[in-house]
């Protein structure tokens, strides 16, 4: 909710830098940041080295034989050569979500920032709101709203969309919606952000110097709400690649993402050293698709 | 804005009022008209989940709308698993929430108001869980209690719950801490408050706001939690994992009745905070926690709050 607490804090008193104390409280922040630090060291950090080494197990062990770590970088290529169309699966569908999301997420964000007036807060209440059920929940009413007896199927084939024995459930198309559902709170939130702090008078100076609103939403608005847009396509983009639950909930196995994979790896065929090198090669491609990504936005900012 | 002073300035040549009066409209509205339609979009599946809340369904695989009843409001622990798990869920919750807001109440006020060498080493470590997939998080640790003999249940929950918990903890009190007026604090020293009293007086009660929507925020991260969870549950079933579970052998329409609470009762608690923060508005807001990981925006480029400096 910090998009709405820094909101709400708008562009209130600037950050004070931290007074200096000198001599006293030395060692109070440290004492402070202890226990949290600790935490995330031992429950984030040193896993994270764990499942490194597991990812470079022998593959011929097993949980129960046991495994040594004979640095077998093999893995690699093997869990890739195995598993790359439910990885390029998940690249592709978070790609399609996030244009669609951007297309829905964009205009509400503006919406909300600039035209709602008294209304914003209660809007943005609504935003929120649909994550106050249950994530998995919400992803099974989508099967009741796409199944093949639904309204929504029925209308489509009547107005010849799909075919007389079209489906939407089971279907990539599914999936995408899913994904783009689910996630859309978290591209819209730090637009509005951005978009929220937009000095209008910008607008109207655009206009007064003959820029049509195309013309002025290019130069004036994109540009200005970047940082928001940048923070919201990766909160959505890096969850949406990660996710599985749209997949096996809303697919079948012809649009299982890389998470079923990783899933049914580390728990269901218990073969670990893949497992871990699935998660890390995720890992990886995310970092590298986020990195190209802010090179080309030319933003430092959010990272 | 723009819209309509580009239509002031458009060819207004009026030959036909209407047309132009009805496109003027249009340029003013469609924005807020796609706006609503989205909205529209985002209720859908709570309407559909407060519907099916209702249902006697035909068959247990069925999702389709069958029958009116009232009896899954009337019985909801009619299967007895699923609230064992929605009590789980809430013990886990708890337990989560009380332990991710301490310590990371504690990590904010260190890093807001205090200087120390290593900060940008501990804003990495904060800001790096959040950057992670989820599913990354829930397989490492599995890693790491497989391989350190740590038998998986209740507790590796709760590690791992307080674990992703914690960053979203700091980024939310750091923000009301960092939005606060030092000018109160200098106040009650000059008064002759010792330090203790100027905390509990003065400093506490305006970062609460901060920490209720934070332990909010923490609570329903860790009560909607399934991937993490999947991972380090072993046959501990959470109410997310149930319904994984149940959606293979057919769901109880319980379940719905569960979901729709929920949405009612987190929809109360909104109402109600946007209610007493009517004096402060800042307070308002950031209690609306919503139940999905990731959920604030983190890299708050406006404020850089999490970004490592």
């Amino acid at each position: 909710m910090t998009a709405l607490a820094q909101v709400s804090g708008g562009s209130g008193p600037a950050r004070t830098p931290p007074p200096a104390r000198p001599g006293r409280h030395r060692l109070l922040p440290y004492l402070l940041l202890l226990p949290g630090a600790a935490w995330l060291l031992v429950f984030f950090a040193v896993p994270l080295l764990q499942l490194a080494a597991a990812s470079l197990y022998d593959p011929t062990g097993s949980l129960s034989t046991g495994y040594a770590l004979t640095w077998a970088f093999g893995n690699y290529p093997e869990a890739l050569q195995a598993y790359w169309p439910q990885f390029a699966r998940s690249f592709g569908y978070a790609g399609a979500a996030l244009v669609l999301a951007l297309l829905m997420g964009y205009p509400l964000a503006y919406a909300i920032a600039q035209k709602a007036g008294r209304w914003k807060n209660l809007l943005l209440v609504c935003v929120v709101a649909p994550m106050f059920t249950s994530f998995l929940v919400r992803t099974l009413a989508w099967k009741t709203i796409l199944s093949d007896n639904g309204a929504l199927v029925g209308l489509l084939r009547d107005v010849h969309l799909l075919g007389p024995d079209g489906r939407l459930l089971a279907t990539p198309v599914a999936v995408v919606l899913g994904l783009t559902y689910n996630f859309l709170p978290f591209l819209v939130l730090p637009l509005y952000a951005s978009l929220e702090r937009l000095d209008h008078r910008l607008l109207e100076a655009a206009s007064d110097l003959y820029a049509g609103p195309l013309h002025a939403f290019r130069t004036v608005t994109l540009p200005l709400s970047m940082p928001g847009l940048i923070a919201g396509t990766l909160l959505f983009f890096i969850p949406a690649t990660g996710d599985y639950i749209n997949a096996e909930l809303l697919g079948t196995p012809n649009e299982y993402m890389i998470g079923n994979v990783i899933d049914s790896a580390f728990l269901v065929r218990l073969d670990y050293p893949q497992g871990a090198a699935l998660s890390f090669l995720l890992m990886a491609a995310i970092l590298a698709v986020v990195f190209v990504y802010l090179r080309r936005a030319g933003t430092e900012e959010v990272l | 804005m723009s819209a309509r002073s580009a239509a002031q300035r458009s060819p207004a040549v009026a030959n036909d009022g209407r047309s132009v009066r009805l496109s003027r409209w249009w340029a003013d509205r469609w924005v807020m008209i796609v706006a609503l339609l989205v909205l529209g979009y985002l209720f859908l599946p709570i309407a559909v989940v407060a519907g099916l809340s209702f249902n006697r369904p035909s068959s247990r695989l069925s999702y389709d709308f069958h029958e009116f009843t009232l009896d899954n409001w009337r019985q909801p622990c009619a299967t007895s698993e699923m609230c064992d798990a929605v009590v789980r869920s809430a013990q886990i919750g708890f337990l989560a929430t009380v332990g991710a807001t301490v310590i990371g109440t504690l990590m904010a006020f260190a890093l807001v108001r205090h200087r120390f060498r290593g900060r940008s080493g501990i804003n990495l470590l904060i800001f790096l869980p959040m950057a992670t997939p989820e599913l990354v998080l829930g397989t490492s640790l599995l890693a790491l209690f497989v391989s350190a003999g740590v038998p998986q249940g209740f507790w590796t929950i709760v590690i791992a719950h307080v674990m992703f918990c914690v960053s979203f903890v700091v980024v939310t009190v750091k923000a009301r801490l960092a939005g606060m007026d030092r000018r109160l604090e200098e106040a009650a020293m000059d008064l002759y408050a010792s330090e203790w009293q100027t905390f509990r007086r003065i400093t506490l009660p305006l970062v609460l706001p901060g920490i209720v929507a934070a332990a909010l925020l923490a609570f329903s991260l860790s009560f909607d939690d399934f991937i993490v969870t999947n991972f380090n549950a072993g046959t501990t079933v959470t109410f997310p994992m149930y319904v994984w579970g149940a959606a293979q052998r057919g769901i109880p329409p319980q379940v719905n009745v569960i979901g729709t609470a929920m949405f009612a009762i987190a929809l109360l608690l909104v109402g109600l905070s946007s209610l007493r923060g009517g004096r402060s508005r800042r307070a308002a807001l950031p209690v609306a926690a919503p139940a999905g990981r990731g959920a604030p925006a983190p890299a708050g480029p406006g404020r850089r709050a999490t970004g490592p400096s």
